[in-house]
């Protein structure tokens, strides 16, 4: 195994801080497409700097694949500092909005019960559906589109992970 | 021309295209210049502001084209931008492992009049590199190096880039290891040195090819560790511990896994390589190591003598063309068999000295190569060895070579063929050629044509007065020198297949031939 790489898949959070200006997504999206990674989700926003915004990307894929991407990334001009972020020293949040089937009461009572427990809102309701908001870990979510599905899921969207590391 | 001009003088070329087909006609030089480190600046004009995106007359998306063939491209929005833009792209394109850089330049902001102002020290802080190495790695390397048994040295282009050949032959020569570059190290230790093999790879020579195999420590220093270079990268030193010293961190671990990674300057590197082992080094006398390098050395040259031909070869050719070329000539070449036998028959002294296209391989790039040459370097004679098929794709630059007075050599290894591809046809596929036969003008007519001197010569001593010649000409001299369709380069590693399978000569080709043609009666029968 002298030449080959370890190729055990595994979930990786890289946390960019980047210029804010028109083109760096897609210089960022352009690295990924033209050495073969896979992007798992992204999100993009504002930082405590006007000048900067910082991505978070999560995406799938062995040791040395990683490394090199984050080696790739690091020498794109538009990048001031990127990092691996480590999920048990990191405060994860994602945030996702489902619309359920509600037909009846008893639907609409479990849902709002279901959403209680995992500190959902009902953000919209009409006659035959219910939108909720959960925000929390993606396992979290995970858990509540789980439960969730036994209504019947009727759309959905999730925002991708972000994440901050913790501590000072 | 501007990257031939820059990997000459070591500083940045500058070339200029207008908006749409021009600046798309910059692409295959730009990526040239991308996948061999060469620092280029390349400013196109764009279409005016307003227009942007809306499928203008001569409108191309340069920036979004250039994306990954650039280190980075700039489109300034207003004029008061470009002094700034302008310096951050030298200052890009300059700093940390070369590249090009694009600028593009929207109409209106060409013809923009305000008041500019031009800052002196712009110091763009994000372009920090580790110039130093890790002494805790360097002193790993050292280690190794002390202790190993047949040390070997992989310099690539950035040996030149980090102009580190004179840190390059202190160790080489302290540690007693001998040294192959690869393509775009050829000229970074000078070939006619007794610790040089010459180039590494599908192409690369008999004995570099064999001793690299047999290392036992392979310091590897400015090079990538390309799939022309290593042939099947599972088979490539399989054995052997690996030191990797590159100042791209992304180029450590990419191709191969290495033992002990070094980010740095290949020239600061080398010298703080040296200074360890020089401390504890305990000279060996006699070296097993350097007898069986000496042993391949000779059986290197017997295969290869006991190839008698009365023709016109190309390694005669080539050799000849060295022994009559001065020291410090500079050599460009196009691509396919002509490169190639440049690459393994033409000793390059001096760095800087050997100019092709090694990543992109890109036919077409050696006159133009030239000619920049030339600008950089006007008392230095210079020679593109050229390919008839590859010089067709930018033969029109004998034009400007004659209006703006820029003379240089050509020769013509004329074979009527993509020579390489050809080549490829013959050995992995029957001979069944497809598209590579070539019907091409006479390129006496063109030369003259162009106000340029054309040669045709058909011997050793005609070529030697054509070169004669060409180095008092005041113009380009274009020598054709009509070669056999039917010549393969050897040694040559067949494709997907390790060093050790390297093919040397052309009995062995046959074999391999016969038995390929066994096998697929058998497939029949
Ligand atoms: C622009 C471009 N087109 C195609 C190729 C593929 N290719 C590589 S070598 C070669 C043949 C080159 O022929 P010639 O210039 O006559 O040189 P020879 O091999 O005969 O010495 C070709 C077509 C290339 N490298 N570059």
């Amino acid at each position: 195994m002298s030449n080959s790489v370890n190729n055990k898949e595994d979930n990786y959070i890289v946390s960019i801080l980047v210029e804010n200006k028109p083109g760096v997504l897609y210089r960022i999206s352009n690295l990924f497409r033209r050495r073969n990674f896979n992007i798992e989700s992204i999100s993009v926003g504002p930082t405590e700097k006007k000048e900067f915004s910082r991505m978070t990307i999560t995406l799938n894929g062995d040791d040395a694949t990683v490394e090199q991407l984050v080696k790739q990334l690091a020498k794109i001009i538009d990048v001031v500092k990127i990092s691996l972020l480590n999920p048990r020293n990191t405060i994860l949040r994602e945030l996702a909005l489902i619309k359920l089937y509600a037909k009846d009461s008893r639907a609409r009572s479990d849902i709002l019960n279901y959403a209680q427990i995992f500190k959902g809102k009902i953000v919209d309701t009409t006659e035959d559906a219910m939108t909720i908001e959960v925000v929390g870990t993606p396992e979290k979510i995970n858990a509540f589109i789980k439960i969730a599905s036994s209504f019947g899921i009727k759309e959905m969207v999730r925002t991708g992970l972000t994440a901050l590391e913790r501590g000072g | 021309m501007a990257d031939g001009y820059a990997r000459v003088s070591g500083r940045p070329g500058v070339c200029i295209a207008t908006s749409g087909p021009g600046a798309t006609n910059l692409v295959t030089g730009i990526a040239t210049a991308y996948m061999d480190s060469s620092p280029l600046i390349a400013i196109t004009g764009q279409v005016a502001k307003a227009a942007i995106g809306k499928d203008a007359f001569q409108e191309a998306d340069i920036i979004g084209i250039t994306t990954s063939i650039t280190k980075y491209n700039f489109q300034p929005r207003t004029c008061s931008e470009i002094p700034n833009v302008v310096k951050m792209a030298f200052q890009i394109a300059t700093s940390g492992r070369f590249g090009p850089v694009l600028i593009d330049l929207p109409r209106d902001v060409q013809t923009e009049v305000n008041e500019i102002i031009f800052s002196d020290n712009i110091i763009f802080s994000r372009l920090k590199y580790n110039m130093i190495p890790h002494p805790l790695q360097v002193e790993k390397a050292v280690n190794l190096l002390l202790n190993a048994e047949r040390p070997f040295i992989l310099a690539g282009g950035g040996v030149i880039a980090s102009n580190a050949s004179q840190q390059l032959l202190a160790l080489a020569e302290l540690i007693m290891a001998p040294v192959a570059t690869t393509l775009m190290g050829k000229g970074c230790f000078p070939e006619n040195h007794p610790l040089s093999l010459g180039v590494v790879g599908m192409h690369g020579s008999y004995e570099a090819n064999k001793l690299i195999l047999e290392a036992d420590v392979l310091l590897a220093v400015g090079c990538r560790f390309s799939d022309r270079t290593t042939c099947n990268v599972s088979e490539f030193c399989p054995d052997a511990k690996i030191i990797h010293v590159d100042l791209d961190a992304s180029e450590i671990g990419k191709n191969r896994k290495v033992d002990v990674p070094i980010v740095g300057d290949a020239g600061e590197t080398l010298s703080k390589i040296y200074d360890g082992v020089v401390k504890r080094l305990c000279r060996k006398e006699e070296s097993v190591w350097l007898n069986r390098i000496e042993e391949i050395k000779r059986e290197s040259e017997n295969i290869y003598s006991s190839i008698q031909e009365n023709n016109l070869t190309p390694i005669k050719i080539l050799k000849e063309l060295r022994e009559i070329l001065p020291n410090d000539t500079i050599v460009t070449t196009e691509v396919g068999q002509n490169q190639m036998w440049a690459s393994l028959y033409f000793k390059a002294l001096k760095p800087r000295t050997f100019i092709t296209s090694g990543g992109l391989g890109t036919m077409g790039f050696g006159f133009p190569a030239s000619l920049g040459a030339k600008v950089a370097k006007p008392d230095t004679p210079v020679l593109d060895i050229a390919g008839d098929g590859s010089f067709m794709m930018t033969s029109n630059m004998l034009v400007t070579s004659v209006n703006e007075n820029i003379p240089v050599m050509v020769v013509i290894l004329n074979n009527s063929m993509l020579g390489m591809v050809a080549q490829w046809q013959r050995l992995f596929y029957n001979r069944r050629y497809s598209a590579v036969k070539l019907v091409n003008p006479d390129f006496i007519k063109i030369s003259e044509a162009c106000g340029a001197i054309g040669i045709r010569v058909g011997s050793l001593e005609e070529l030697r007065s054509a070169i004669g010649q060409a180095l008092k000409n005041e113009v380009t001299t274009v020598i054709d020198i009509p070669i056999s369709p039917e010549e393969d380069v050897f040694p040559m590693v067949p494709p997907g297949k390790g060093l050790k399978e390297m093919i040397y000569n052309a009995l062995k080709t046959s074999s391999i031939l016969a038995k390929k043609s066994e096998r697929l009666k058998e497939m029949i029968d």
